[in-house]
């Protein structure tokens, strides 16, 4: 299955696919489009991914999770296409018999897809311009230039 | 000769001006040997990091890694997932 989406994504269904009479915690992180007034605001991200490596990629970190929390079962969704100001971009949702082991093992899935995920955003920003996203240092303007300030 | 595919993505693919191409190669060979092949084949892949992120057939790799005959190469922006 795959855990890339091109539509919103529905927490519900994540949450009910972790559930069960076992696993008392149920931990959810959602990482979502922030705007950046200091910036000129931004109304939208444009992710775009190696869509087979990533999902490759996630099998891999919830499998190296399942190992670390046996009794955990973890599900996650990271959205491609544009996603915007206050929609979620990735939900994870971690479920296991107690709440240590279910919020430990959601840090851990969200700390390895920052790490490891081959995804890229382009930060859509409200004069017009985008710019990709590098999460080292400055992003660079790719698209039109910012039109000059009144005088 | 061997042949590899090689994929571009985000600003890279923009330098790059497509998102894959092929480079042939004399086995052995490693991932610093198709960027520098790269190099030669796509001017504005010049623009690149001298040691960008790497992947061999969806898994990351380090830029000694080995490459093989119908080896998919990805060279990767840095990452932004999340």
């Amino acid at each position: 299955m795959t855990h890339l989406t091109r539509v919103p994504i529905s927490i519900d269904d994540l949450i009910r696919a972790v559930g069960g009479p076992e696993r008392g915690g149920t931990c959810v992180f959602l990482g979502t489009v922030r705007d950046a007034p200091a910036d000129g605001g931004v109304t939208g991200i444009e992710y775009s991914g190696y869509d087979t490596m990533a999902d490759a990629e996630l099998d891999r970190i919830l499998a190296e999770a399942g190992k670390r929390w046996p009794e955990s079962r973890i599900a996650v969704r990271h959205r491609l296409g544009l996603v915007e100001t206050e929609e979620a971009s990735i939900a994870i949702a971690a479920a296991a018999p107690h709440r240590t082991d279910a919020f430990d093992a959601c840090r851990y899935v969200i700390e390895a897809v920052k790490q490891r995920l081959p995804i890229w955003k382009k930060e859509l920003r409200a004069d017009g311009s985008a710019l990709w996203v590098d999460p080292h240092g400055r992003p660079a303007v790719v698209g039109p230039p910012s039109p000059p300030p009144p005088v | 000769m061997s042949t590899v595919r090689v994929r571009f993505f985000a600003s890279y693919a923009e330098l790059a001006g497509c998102e894959t191409t092929a480079v042939e190669l004399s086995l052995p060979a490693t991932v610093r040997d198709v960027v520098r092949r790269v190099r030669e084949q796509l001017p504005g892949t010049r623009a690149l990091p001298e040691r960008p992120l790497a992947a061999v057939n969806l898994r990351h790799v380090k830029l000694d890694a080995p490459v093989g005959d119908g080896d998919e190469v990805a060279l990767l922006p840095p990452l932004a997932g999340g």
